[in-house]
């Protein structure tokens, strides 16, 4: 063989390392490597078993056979199942409302702290965040406690009825949205916080120079430079809320009569604990229209806003 | 065959050595085998030393027949054990032998290696099995698990020697000693002698503690309580019996009885009645020993005062709720002949009497004959205080599994959905006319009905 024809099949190492060079040197390539971790843990954890569970919700209960949409179609004609469908869309509304509203007034009050007081409260207030929900859902389920409620001990010394915290569906459908809301507000506050303080100075001299009250900072000034923030937050906020297992099955485990359940308790309890996982994975799936749709109109709203500012 | 090596004779014995061990499986069902190893994954005993119990006998038997051992104990706690279950079905790969909680026999039965011949043998040896182990873990005729002596459980009356006497008019342990034979008051131990004890305690504040969410506890009382009163709501062949008489019956004494509990029990769990007992706050509840023996570490003076007994009869008998576990080996497990063999050792009468001892009384074995072990009598204090917790002939009570004999298909989704509670708690708390609940149930019922 001569020198000739190795040298056209081999390129030489200097063209080799210098196309290798140009290839590191893209910034795409480069973003690529560099996000191909979360990629492959995406692709693991969440694309796989979505549609691991796509699959799973088109077979029968004893998983031998395809039955396509069956498995919806008979959810769609439950009672039990609308009775899901309604708790789990209050839970999830009535959470993600108070959570925004009191994030927003909470973060309000932080930025108006002094600086030197502002960083321990934030801490403290970040402190139901921090702990684990299930520790926390514990110690509330304590506080609930039927017959040892520390609530109604404290209510007893005053004079007033013990109160069927998780016995009754009005207060236990209360008791786990109160829980969701004492957990997830202080995310809404730091996102809130965070927001408020990147919104410039001189916006505010401008507008007290034109004369505007308070109200009309906040109208005008401050909530339109937050939207953005506000939408993303509340979409996040809705979809783990929608999704929230730990807090309904610890309190309540989906009672009185199954006025508490939400959608992946209920797919819990047809699922695992009824030995009928296609119907379970139906009903967790059913929360993906729900808030794909709600994403959607979110993120081309937050898109539109971006560029508008641009 | 110059050119090869390979001689006839070499042929011959590779031959005969592979028929050999094509044959082996089945000596070794038998014949306790020997090499290898074998994942277990037992269920976390309530009673911690059942834990080491367990470990030792398992131990011991790995040791002997030269097979390795991996034991894991697997809480139920949190349904960690079916989470398990689910996981190891989907994924066919795991552990050789999994505890089996009541209904995954009939949800994982395709699954699971036919165990007919370690039935069999242990039928021949320790004679009648009760009818519910057989109606959870036969399937198509053929047993696809053990009945398991670790985990199984009755929930008889666990009752308040003192407080049942002095303010339900009833004495528990005169009417049901520690040995062979009950009182003439036994005979009127029924729903309705039930009812004004219940009512008696609950004026003198010590209302039974008798639980109406959807947790087991609550299922097993209720189904047994339905029973009672012969209110089916699915027959043996799957048909839809809700709108009987029975039923009616059963929930217009539930009304009745509900006056007399605690207004919260439509939310209290497992834990609930046994806090309810230790606490002293209740007279009665239904349970396996358990409360009673956190209540000798806790509270003595409860414990003392502690005893256990049948539940009360109705019209259709007396129905002591059980909760049985089994072993279970998977089919696609590598070592099928050592896990049989396992099984079957730990099935044996030592081995069951050993795990009853450590568990102070709580696992309750699958096998009548195997009801005389001498740790019910001399538990205590009171000594022989779960004399009664096995089902034994002179309680005339038959141990029952709620929502039987409707198809275990169908009955799991009426028990893990807890519809008999619902039921109850419809027309206590929501004050529903018992017709409306009726055609509630008969709706879920047929939503259950889908295969």
């Amino acid at each position: 063989m001569s020198q000739a024809v190795i040298s056209s099949n081999v390129a030489p190492p200097s063209a080799r390392n210098s196309a290798m060079r140009r290839l590191a040197r893209r910034n795409s390539t480069t973003a690529f490597l560099l996000t191909l971790p979360l990629i492959l843990l995406i692709l693991c954890l969440v694309v796989y078993p979505f549609l691991y569970a796509v699959y799973l919700s088109m077979l029968n209960k004893r998983q031998t056979r395809f039955v396509w949409l069956d498995n919806f179609t008979f959810l769609l004609g439950r009672e039990t199942f609308w009775d899901v469908v309604f708790q789990s869309v209050l839970f999830a509304v009535t959470a993600v409302l108070l959570k925004a509203m009191i994030g927003f007034i909470l973060a309000h009050v932080l930025h108006a702290l002094p600086a030197k007081g502002q960083r321990k409260w934030r801490g403290m207030l970040l402190v139901p965040w921090v702990i684990p929900p299930a520790i926390s859902t514990l110690a509330w389920w304590w506080l609930f406690d039927p017959s040892y409620s520390a609530f109604n001990w404290a209510l007893a010394g005053i004079g007033v009825d013990p109160v069927p915290w998780l016995g009754a569906t009005g207060w236990a459908r209360f008791s786990v949205i109160l829980v969701n809301v004492w957990y997830g507000s202080p995310f809404f506050m730091i996102m809130y916080l965070a927001a408020l303080k990147s919104v410039p100075d001189q916006l505010y001299e401008a507008s007290a120079i034109d004369g505007a009250s308070g109200w009309q900072k906040l109208r005008y000034v401050t909530f339109p430079m937050m939207r953005n923030i506000i939408s993303i937050t509340v979409l996040f906020s809705l979809i783990v809320t929608f999704a929230n297992f730990d807090i309904v099955r610890i309190l309540t485990n989906g009672g009185p009569q199954d006025s508490t359940h939400v959608f992946a308790t209920y797919a819990f309890q047809v699922g695992i604990q009824s030995g009928d996982i296609p119907l379970g994975a139906s009903v967790s799936l059913f929360m993906f229209p729900l808030l794909a749709i709600f994403a959607i109109f979110t993120l081309r709203g937050v898109n539109k806003r971006t560029k508008e500012m641009s | 065959m110059e050119g090869n090596g390979f001689t006839r004779r070499t042929a011959l014995r590779a031959g005969a050595a592979g028929l050999a061990a094509s044959a082996l499986p089945l000596v070794n069902v038998h014949g306790q085998t020997g090499g290898g190893r074998l994942a277990l994954g037992l269920w976390d005993h309530w009673v911690p030393v059942g834990n080491d119990a367990m470990r030792k006998l398992v131990t011991e038997w790995g040791q002997k027949n030269r097979v390795d051992i991996q034991l894991d104990f697997i809480t139920s706690v949190g349904n960690k054990n079916l989470l398990t279950i689910a996981a190891e079905s989907q994924a066919k790969q795991g552990h050789d032998v999994l505890s089996f909680p009541t209904w995954e026999i009939h949800a994982q039965s395709e699954l699971l290696e036919p165990m007919d011949d370690v039935m069999t043998r242990l039928s021949q040896k320790y004679g009648a099995i009760n009818p519910i182990v057989e109606y959870l873990g036969k399937i198509d005729g053929k047993w696809r698990a053990i009945p398991a002596v670790s985990g199984s459980q009755n929930k008889p009356s666990l009752g308040r020697i003192d407080l049942l006497k002095q303010h339900g008019g009833i004495d528990v342990q005169a009417m049901y000693p520690a040995s062979d034979s009950a009182a003439n008051t036994a005979e009127q131990w029924n729903w309705e002698t039930f009812l004004k004890a219940a009512e008696g305690c609950q004026k003198a504040g010590f209302a039974f503690g008798l639980p109406l969410g959807n947790f087991p506890d609550a299922n097993d009382w209720v189904g047994s309580l339905f029973r009672s009163f012969g209110a089916e709501l699915v027959n043996a062949k799957g048909e839809i019996t809700a709108n009987s008489d029975n039923v009616r019956a059963v929930l217009a004494y539930a009304q009745r009885l509900c006056q007399f509990l605690p207004n919260d029990v439509f939310s209290w769990d497992d834990a609930s009645n046994n806090r309810a007992l230790i606490s002293g706050k209740s007279a009665l509840i239904f349970n396996p020993p358990s409360a009673w023996a956190v209540a000798k570490r806790d509270a003595p003076q409860v414990a003392e005062q502690c005893w256990t007994f049948p539940a009360p009869a109705g019209a259709a008998g007396r129905f002591t709720p059980y909760l049985p576990y089994f072993w279970g080996v998977w089919g696609f497990s590598r070592n099928k002949g050592a896990a049989k063999a396992l099984m079957e050792h730990l099935s044996e009468r030592d081995q069951a009497q050993a795990m009853v001892a450590a568990s102070g009384g709580y696992d309750i074995p699958p096998f009548t004959s195997m009801t005389d072990f001498d740790t019910w009598a001399k538990e205590g204090p009171p000594t022989g205080v779960v004399y009664n917790y096995p089902v034994r002939p002179h309680h005339k009570s038959q141990q029952f599994i709620a929502a039987y004999p409707a198809p275990p298909a169908i009955a799991v989704q009426m028990y893990n959905q807890g519809i008999q509670a619902k039921m109850i708690a419809r027309v206590v708390q929501n004050k529903e006319p018992v017709d409306r609940t009726i055609a509630w149930v008969t709706r879920e019922l047929e939503g259950f009905q889908r295969g």
